[in-house]
């Protein structure tokens, strides 16, 4: 592989990684990935999360508080117009 | 005067006709193969929009897990969560007429919810200050303190619920953009519509709501070490 004339520093290689990342493209070739340890462990670590987040499942059961309310207000939206429809 | 035909608890299961009348089951009978997800929600939209409340409280059943989940990422807050989630199918029930499924209902119902969330947040004035506060370039997580160079790396899997602790801990305009682009798979332009900011701006948030959430889960005891 040859040497990168202008080898970025970590700092410089993270400013670049919201649009990198952003970017959709793969940057696992970039210079800096193939040289620097840390920063091939901060993506893994990155891509981890990103990963494990697309697996959480929406598995939280509102409280049956909830509905009742819910209910309770849709009557009492409805409750106008009935009374209206009967004093017609 | 109350709507004796409204349920008092959805039902969850419970097969019905077009009008709404419970389809009474054999005892002995074999089970009927199951209509589709698909077609099945369509038949309990439209009994909906006739203005069916069985069939309210039946699709209410059905997206309460993933509309309640969505507000209580979105906000980290259960009291708020329930009042939005309350609020998101009052809407529904006074939009579901204007639903013409251009495209799939959860789709819709989804982006109902995330605009009941984002209105909220508006009103209270929290979504201007979590948008301020990710602009700045010193801001926590910024990625120059985001490597320390001995820290362990996380192992390639992480604990559900340390995560959803984590994602909870995180500042709301994190938050945000974390759980709509990461959990709920919208793309940068869209949320860039949805939070009115850039592309750039929430493609920033996001990195820095992941370095957080890489130092909080870093932070948090593994299972093994626990014990």
């Amino acid at each position: 592989m040859t040497q990168d004339p202008n080898p970025l520093t970590c700092e410089e290689f993270q400013a670049q990684l919201p649009e990198l990342i952003g970017s959709g493209e793969k940057f696992a070739m970039h210079p800096h990935i193939q040289d620097c340890p840390r920063c091939r462990a901060l993506l893994l670590d990155l891509k981890t999360i990103a990963e494990a987040a697309r697996e959480l499942l929406p598995i939280v059961e509102p409280p049956d508080e909830v509905w009742k309310h819910i209910e309770s207000a849709l009557r009492n939206e409805k409750a106008p117009d009935e009374a209206e429809r009967s004093g017609e | 005067m109350s709507d004796s035909r409204l349920p008092t608890q959805p039902p969850e299961d419970t097969p019905r006709s077009r009008a709404g009348e419970p389809i009474p089951v054999p005892r002995a009978a074999p089970p009927a193969p199951a209509p589709s997800p698909l077609s099945s929600e369509s038949e309990i939209i439209a009994m909906v929009q006739a203005g069916d409340p069985l069939a309210f409280a039946q699709l209410y059943s059905l997206h309460k897990r993933r509309i309640y989940s969505l507000c209580l990422r979105m906000v980290g807050n259960v009291a708020e969560a329930e009042d939005l989630t309350q609020e998101t199918f009052l809407q529904l029930h006074r939009k579901i007429s204007t639903f013409r499924g251009d495209s799939a209902f959860s789709t819709w119902l989804h982006r109902l919810a995330i605009n009941v969330v984002l209105m909220r947040l508006r009103k209270k004035g929290l979504l201007l200050i979590s948008m301020d506060e990710a602009m700045e370039p010193a801001s926590e997580g910024n990625p120059s303190r985001g490597f320390g160079a001995s820290d362990p790396a996380l192992s390639g899997s992480i604990d559900r619920m340390a995560l959803e602790r984590a994602v909870t801990g995180l500042s709301v305009g994190y938050r945000l953009v974390f759980v709509l682009h990461d959990v709920e798979g919208y793309e940068h332009h869209e949320i860039a519509s949805m939070l009115d900011c850039s592309i750039g701006n929430s493609k920033s948030q996001l990195h820095k709501a992941r370095l957080k959430l890489r130092d909080a889960l870093r932070a948090y005891p593994r299972p093994e070490a626990r014990r």
